[in-house]
């Protein structure tokens, strides 16, 4: 009985050890399924390697329900994930709260463009390191505006925008000037309506949280985008999101096309059949000194709560890091490094070879999100207001919006309507009274 | 001359059935032609049916990002599961509520049939918390759990309405040969009721294997089912339609084949009571 006793010790001695010798650090990262992330994937061995005490665990998910889970899971700290990718929307609200781990590893935080890491930035300490940012220009079939007589210009107005449009168009053989996104939703059809918005001079609120919907600036820009879609776009524009447009764009149907700068890697990639006939140039404006583009970056943060914050802030130290970007150069070439967050980035030679670096660069560059339009406003964020009703609101703007474009009502009963539906919401809130 | 009529009636409802048969099939239909194609063609406008260039590529893509089997072993696991937990609760639920009602039972099911009624998200934070507190979230047993309250209601219905069929006098006369609440049950309401339970048990794996909104929101990678494996491939910024085609017929293959092995079951589960 004795040895069998002493066996059993023996035995749990040296499972005990053998644990010891193999303990390791297991990090969950929550990621988008986007190109970017997915090789970044691909990549981990060289972080690995360097930390073999650290295994690393992928949860992708799609944007929205990456964004609910994550959401119930920090706001209720369940402890799921040791590091997250969110959004430039999040983050100030998050840091506020104190859901977020101020990052002390990020490599060469100065090198960080200013535009993106303001937008990072809580009460001066970065809350997110960006992974890849993002801005929106106008991607053009260089063929068919010239052969509708017209010059792009690099940086062209609105009124450049419609009359190249009109000429473009060609409704009997499916040519449509301009394909822009009409589907509903906070992140799509709302986030180019916003950013569109800001260049009419118009603003979602006053310095007192007062929606201005009422604003003639924002009838202006209403209607605007439903006058220029309704002539120049294509049929059904009002459920055309990001994808629907990229299809017909690399069909061949659109003339111009005003989405997101990470497109331009799509539409001059092996899928498209107009690959070698796009033009880009700056997202328009109108004169009053604000262009129609957002700004966007999806940004990599660790969750207060986990209890492997040392581990996470060395992964998105490497994620982040020029290494990374030199070493998805060596692997996969310039074409393919996550764009859009170092200033070193835009001053290597050979990147600036990629034919759209220097206009994301610009597009970037241009966007403000703590002076996202021409009148002063109390919030954040240029294509989005970063408070937690946003989200809500924006994507029932977007519905009436949407229901505008597709013949259901007129801009200003949409206005009205979007005009009652915020002050409801902020009333309700206890912004305004 | 009737004969003539009837005839053409039959074509009729013939035609009629199977095309709305088919419009009902399309989407599933595409899903799986998309997964061959490759990216260019699957957004292509207008769309290539059948000409294309097939290509398995996709499902290669698929199967080397992510764990396939992994997902589906979760998902058996938890299909599995929770309805035959469920059964455990709903037989002798529906056997009290069918041969021994007393004066709520009605509103008894009539309560647990609201429950359904509820939004989900409306009980989500309660529901993570107490997952969280007891260390439950990402476990299969936890979600289990949960897919077996989801369905109960659904499973006691059913159960309960197929008892009813059966002659209370066959089980008094168990009784009278001596046979216990628990012989009674095991060895004849079960035995008879064998087909109501398996048209139960089938539908509800159904029911548990594609529930979406728990799976997603209480798992994470461990006990992460197929619609976690599915909304992995799906982007609004991005194009992954031939690939997410792909996970997506990946994922509904074996409920697919096994509701086409039990579709005669499936049917007198879903329509039974219909005429009564």
């Amino acid at each position: 009985m004795k040895s069998l006793l002493k066996g059993v010790l023996g035995a749990l001695a040296i499972a005990a050890l053998s644990t010891t010798a193999l303990a390791e650090t297991k990090l969950t990262i929550a990621t988008v399924n986007n190109g970017d992330m997915i090789r970044m994937q691909g990549l981990t061995d060289d972080f690995t390697k360097a930390n073999p005490d650290i295994t690393l665990e992928w949860v992708t998910l799609e944007e929205n329900v990456l964004r609910e889970k994550v959401t119930t899971d920090i706001a209720t700290k369940g402890g799921q994930f040791d590091v997250l990718t969110i959004g430039t929307y999040e983050v100030p609200i998050w840091g506020k709260k104190g859901w977020l781990v101020p990052l002390t590893q990020v490599d060469d935080p100065a090198d960080l463009l200013p535009a993106i890491a303001g937008g990072l930035t809580v009460d001066g300490k970065l809350m997110a390191a960006p992974f890849y940012g993002e801005s929106s220009m106008v991607m053009y079939r260089t063929d068919l505006v010239e052969a509708a007589g017209e010059k792009m210009p690099d940086a062209p107005t609105w009124d450049d925008i419609k009359r190249i449009a009109g000429k473009i168009t060609n409704k009997d053989k499916e040519i449509y000037g301009v394909c822009l996104r009409g589907k509903a939703g906070w992140g799509e059809n709302m986030a180019f309506i916003t950013a569109t918005s800001n260049s009419f001079g118009a603003r979602w609120f006053d310095e007192n949280w007062k929606p201005q919907f009422d604003s003639p600036e924002w009838k202006d820009a209403l209607n605007f985008y439903l006058d220029l879609l309704k002539t120049d776009g294509p049929p059904g524009a009002s459920s055309n999101g990001f994808n629907e447009n990229l299809a017909l764009f690399n069909a061949g149907k659109c003339g111009m096309w005003i989405d997101a700068t990470v497109a331009a890697s799509f539409v001059t990639g092996k899928e498209s059949t107009v690959a070698d006939k796009v033009g880009f140039a700056l997202a328009p404006d109108k004169g009053l000194g604000k262009r129609g583009n957002w700004l966007w970056a999806w940004s990599l943060a660790i969750p207060a709560g986990t209890q492997k914050e040392e581990a996470a802030q060395k992964f998105i130290g490497w994620a982040t890091s020029k290494h990374y970007t030199e070493l998805v150069a060596s692997k996969e070439g310039w074409a393919n490094v996550p764009p859009g967050t170092r200033t070193s980035l835009y001053a290597n030679p050979e990147y600036a070879k990629v034919p759209f670096a220097k206009m994301t660069l610009d597009s970037i560059n241009s966007a403000d999100p703590t002076k996202p339009t021409v009148k002063p406003v109390p919030y954040v964020g240029v294509q989005f207001v970063a408070i937690p009703e946003f989200a809500g609101l924006a994507t029932t703007v977007g519905q009436i919006f949407s229901a505008a474009l597709a013949g259901e009502k007129t801009a200003d009963e949409a206005l009205a309507e979007a005009q009652d539906a915020a002050t409801r919401e902020m009333t309700k809130a206890g912004y305004i009274k | 001359m009737a004969r003539a009529v009837s005839t053409r009636r039959k074509w009729f409802f013939t035609i009629l059935a199977w095309s709305v048969a088919f419009v009902i099939f399309f989407p599933i239909l595409w899903t799986v032609l998309t997964s061959f194609k490759s990216e260019g063609d699957a957004i292509l406008i207008p769309p290539k049916f059948l000409f294309f260039d097939w290509t398995t590529e996709n499902y290669g893509i698929v199967q080397e990002r992510s764990d396939y089997f992994k997902f589906a072993m979760n998902s058996v696991v938890l299909a599995l599961g929770s309805t035959f937990l469920a059964l455990l609760i709903a037989i002798p639920s529906a056997w009290g509520m069918a041969f021994a009602p007393g004066r709520k039972t009605k509103d008894l099911l009539m309560w647990m049939l609201s429950t359904k009624m509820m939004p989900p998200v409306g009980a989500l934070i309660p529901i993570y918390l107490i997952f969280r507190d007891f260390g439950l979230l990402d476990s299969r047993g936890g979600i289990i759990t949960v897919l077996m309250l989801l369905n109960l209601p659904i499973i006691i219905w059913m159960l309960y309405t197929y008892f009813k069929e059966i002659p209370a006098e066959i089980l008094e006369a168990s009784r009278m040969d001596g046979a216990t609440v628990w012989k009674e049950l095991v060895y004849v309401l079960t035995p008879m009721a064998v087909p109501g339970i398996a048209s139960t048990v089938l539908l509800n794996v159904i029911l548990a294997w594609n529930e979406a909104f728990w799976t997603l929101a209480l798992t994470t990678k461990d006990a992460a089912p197929l619609t976690q494996f599915i909304a992995s491939y799906s982007s609004p910024e991005g194009l992954f339609w031939a690939k997410l085609s792909a996970a997506s017929t990946m994922a509904i293959a074996p409920i697919l084949v096994l509701g086409w092995f039990a579709q005669k079951q499936l049917v007198r589960g879903l329509t039974f009571g219909a005429v009564k």
